[in-house]
């Protein structure tokens, strides 16, 4: 298989307008096949926006978004989610009144029949960790957890690509440290795209970066050759001045 | 030529009748997020409040303009206290328990007074269309819901009551911040939408008569109407009124008023799902 | 809640049970006249088991279920009156409510209209069947040899017969039987449906309809196949009270209907099956009760009732009662719900 001949995910032109703000302009973003990709930036630089173009949920003003050399732009979500797409959200978007255990088997059982997602789900559950809490209500569940609970879901729809949109956010060091210890894992088999605020969860996963601005990308290389880049400093820093 | 004008005159009483039908339900509905199924009952206690009122000596314009709005403004203030103050950000369950205040309130009235009541007559006399005759009473409905949304506009647009109102329904928080009280705001407004009712209730009690079931055939109508105007409710429910009457009273003369009233609600039902903001969240940008 | 979904195979035995004793204890318990009025209760329960299924497990606030519930009841009698034999009118009643509910459920589904929408939608259209029923008066409204009648309603409808038989029909007695059956069947479909991978699917849009989105899963489809069901059954209700009376009117559409049979699930409980069936029993029964006094009209009561629940007890008897029986009996770490799973075996 040439990764490079049809890439995984390309993104031409994208761009998104909301009344007289553009909050996307013009990106080109082409991920290959089992790449993690992190995007970051400041607040308000696009990235959900971006984000949620890939998945279908806002349809772009302008652009187009290919999945392995197929069109999907302004595809529903649970058209995008078919192909191939596990999306966590940045609010985490849950089953609040249902067990842990059911959440992630209906994750599961789009692709099979009941006995065999059963048995998925459980094996999910085991893998991310949550098998103490399975009989657990979401709901009840502290914010990590959910988070977790989340990416569960994502994994037990066996996906090719992940999209994981502030996954360590509201998390304490060690669920920091455990998450991005799975998302190493899951790299082994499935692409990535990581979109995160905390530069010391970035370095601890990270290879490529890109880097977003004022809704557009601002570079895009290697994970060190970012952090050390002056202009990326300069709109971090700007930002915190500010 | 005289059957032109005679349509063109009950169109516009079908229009107005829809803007008296829609207008309290649109502050309410269109300020407060609030689905008031109780709004054909606070019709009828308007219609109510004008006959009883009327039947015990009192001039029937006082009972129409004054009585009605404010009995059932007074009303509407209870209820807000009572219970959809504990319901707000509940969309169903104030339905819910609106559409339980309706049935109460209709066993309440029919308990109370029966199924039936001595009604009031229309005052004023009629005019001539060339062969045909108008009622003046009509013309006075026209002149009535033109100056109720008139008002409404100028009362909102104009006024620091109305700015501090809409910046209320805009961001509670933040007009709390600026010293307002929200529910405070909250119950005038639903006061205000109330007495609204109330006015045209005691206003189309002549027309419509007075019986402890007439809501139920408002309500729908009233509903349709507001959400078909969508979010900036003045308006929109001037241009919905406009819209749904021309559809009402051609389909009235042509079949039957049933019919008129089937033909409003599916046409109604049809703008909603090509608009679902409405006619106004389409193609306007404000508040009122 | 999710606890409701399935609480396994003992409760669902325990349900047939109680309803098979129920079906053949009551015709020695009651006179005939009593049997009667219990088959009116039992036609209502399995009306309130629609509007419980698509609003407690789907989510859909229906403000007009009695369009099917009437749809259901003039297609029999329509049809009974054509066909002379009541089967094909049964399947008729269940199928033409259904069709009619997928269509509406299209168009709000696939218009994406918001949940407050879909409520006053199906209100308008319950409105609109109102009114053209109530004007369905002379000869010019006759389907068939059966007369619509306009606001009296169709008379003296033929009531069910044995399959085949249309010169066997079923005496009151018998027609308990029927009604009780329907109610079973009707509820033993809706657990299964539950512990289905649909049923799942169906409890999981409720929770969150983005999440079963990006999981791959269409709500809109869903919705629409519960919508569906529920009409169909809504339709089979309406068959069963048209039968209990041998009449039916346009009253079936009313409004004041659609509103009792929301207090019907409000009261038993949201998100069960069990408590749509009680609430419409107690609700029925106390109905009846109002309507032989006449100091107070019974408008005022139902609607007391439904501000109440909605202010008091939102969720309904039947989830109380079992948080407080789980409170006392079983021990839970933390309050909250059953430590037992509620992945049922299909």
């Amino acid at each position: 298989m040439n990764a490079d001949a049809v890439p995984l995910l390309e993104a031409r032109g994208m761009t998104m307008r909301f009344g007289g703000v553009t909050a996307v302009n013009n990106v080109d973003f082409v991920l290959g096949e089992v790449e993690l990709r992190c995007l970051i930036g400041p607040n308000g630089a696009g990235k959900s926006t971006f984000f949620k173009m890939l998945t279908g949920q806002l349809t772009p003003t302008a652009g187009t978004v290919r999945f392995r050399g197929e069109d999907i732009t302004g595809a529903y979500p649970h058209q995008v989610a078919r192909r191939g797409v596990g999306i966590k959200t940045q609010v985490p978007n849950v089953f609040d009144g249902l067990t842990v255990r059911e959440n992630v088997f209906v994750a599961a059982a789009r692709l099979h029949q009941a006995r065999t997602a059963r048995r998925i789900a459980d094996e999910t559950i085991e893998h991310v960790g949550l098998t103490r809490i399975a009989g657990r209500m979401v709901g009840q569940l502290a914010h990590g957890q959910r988070q977790w609970v989340e990416i569960a879901a994502v994994l037990a729809q066996e996906p090719d690509l992940l999209l994981l949109d502030e996954p360590a956010a509201g998390m304490n060091k060690e669920e920091v440290a455990r998450t991005s210890e799975l998302i190493r894992e899951i790299n082994k088999t499935k692409a990535l795209i990581v979109v995160e605020h905390d530069m010391q969860f970035i370095r601890m996963i990270a290879k490529t970066v890109t880097v977003f601005n004022q809704g557009s990308i601002l570079i895009e290389d290697d994970v060190h050759t970012v952090l050390s880049n002056q202009s990326v400093r300069d709109v971090y820093l700007g930002r915190q001045a500010a | 030529m005289d059957l032109i004008g005679l349509t063109g005159f009950n169109i516009l009483v079908a229009i107005a009748t829809l803007v008296l039908l829609a207008l309290g339900l649109g502050v309410i509905y269109g300020m407060m997020r609030i689905i008031n199924l109780a709004h054909g009952e606070f019709l009828m206690l308007g219609a109510y409040a004008t006959a009883l009122a009327t039947n015990h000596g009192v001039n029937i314009w006082i009972s129409m303009l004054i009585v009605s709005p404010l009995v059932v403004g007074i009303f509407g203030l209870l209820v807000e206290r009572l219970f959809i103050r504990f319901l707000y950000g509940r969309m169903i369950d104030t339905m819910l328990a609106t559409w339980g205040l309706s049935l109460a309130l209709i066993g309440l009235v029919t308990t109370l007074f029966g199924t039936t009541v001595q009604g009031v007559s229309a005052p004023l006399g009629g005019f001539a269309i060339g062969r045909y005759q108008g009622s003046l009473y009509g013309l006075f409905l026209v002149a009535c819901a033109a100056a109720m949304l008139g008002g409404l506009y100028a009362l909102l647009r104009t006024t620091r009551f109305g700015l501090i109102v809409r910046a209320t329904m805009q961001n509670p928080n933040m007009a709390a911040a600026l010293g307002v009280s929200p529910p405070r705001i909250y119950m005038a407004t639903f006061a205000l939408g109330s007495a609204l009712t109330g006015l045209a209730g005691g206003l189309l009690a002549p027309v419509s008569g007075t019986a402890p079931n007439m809501g139920v055939a408002f309500v729908a109508k009233s509903f349709i109407t507001v959400l078909g105007g969508g979010a900036a409710f003045v308006t929109g429910t001037g241009l919905a009124s406009t819209l749904f009457g021309i559809i009402d009273e051609i389909a009235t003369e042509r079949t039957t008023p049933v019919f008129g009233e089937v033909a409003l609600l599916l046409s109604a039902v049809i703008l909603i799902r090509v608009l679902p903001q409405g006619i106004t969240g389409r193609f306007f940008r404000r508040s009122t | 809640m999710a606890g409701a979904i399935a609480s396994g195979w003992a409760s669902f035995a325990a349900m047939l049970l109680a309803g098979l004793v129920l079906m053949f204890g009551l015709p020695h318990v009651f006179d005939l006249f009593g049997l009667l009025q219990m088959t009116v209760f039992v036609a209502m329960a399995v009306l309130a088991l629609s509007q419980g299924f698509i609003w407690g497990y789907g989510g859909i606030m229906s403000f007009g279920q009695s369009a099917f519930f009437g749809l259901g009841g003039y297609t029999y009698a329509v049809a009974v009156m054509n066909l002379g034999d009541s089967t094909g009118a049964v399947a008729l009643a269940i199928a033409l409510p259904a069709a009619f509910a997928a269509l509406l459920g299209y168009f709000m589904f696939y218009g994406r209209i918001s949940d407050a929408y879909v409520g006053v939608v199906t209100l308008t259209v319950t409105v609109i069947l109102f009114n053209v029923f109530n004007s369905t008066a002379g000869d010019w409204y006759t389907i068939g040899n059966a007369p619509l009648g306009g606001f009296n309603g169709m008379p003296s409808v033929p009531p069910l017969n044995i399959p085949g038989h249309p010169d066997e029909p079923l005496d009151p007695g018998q027609l308990w039987y029927a009604a009780m059956g329907s109610l079973i069947l009707v509820y033993v479909l809706l657990r299964g449906v539950l512990a289905s991978r649909f049923g799942r699917v169906v409890v999981a849009i409720r929770e969150n309809e983005t999440r079963a989105m990006l999981l791959g899963y269409d709500p809109r489809l869903y919705k629409l196949l519960t919508f569906t069901l529920g009409g169909g059954i809504a339709g089979l209700a309406g068959c069963l009270f048209t039968n209990w009376g041998s009449f039916i009117s346009p009253t079936a559409f009313s409004l004041a209907q659609s509103a009792q049979i929301i207090i019907f699930v409000l009261v038993g409980g949201l998100g069960t099956l069990l408590g749509p069936i009680l609430g419409a029993v107690a609700i029925q029964y106390m109905v009846t009760l109002i309507g032989a006094q006449q100091k107070v009209d019974g408008n005022l009561i139902v609607g007391v009732v439904l501000i109440g629940f909605v202010l008091l007890v939102p969720q309904g008897v039947v989830p109380v009662v079992r948080n407080v029986l789980q409170r006392l009996f079983v021990r839970t770490p933390r309050g909250g719900t059953a430590p037992v799973a509620s992945e049922a075996r299909p």
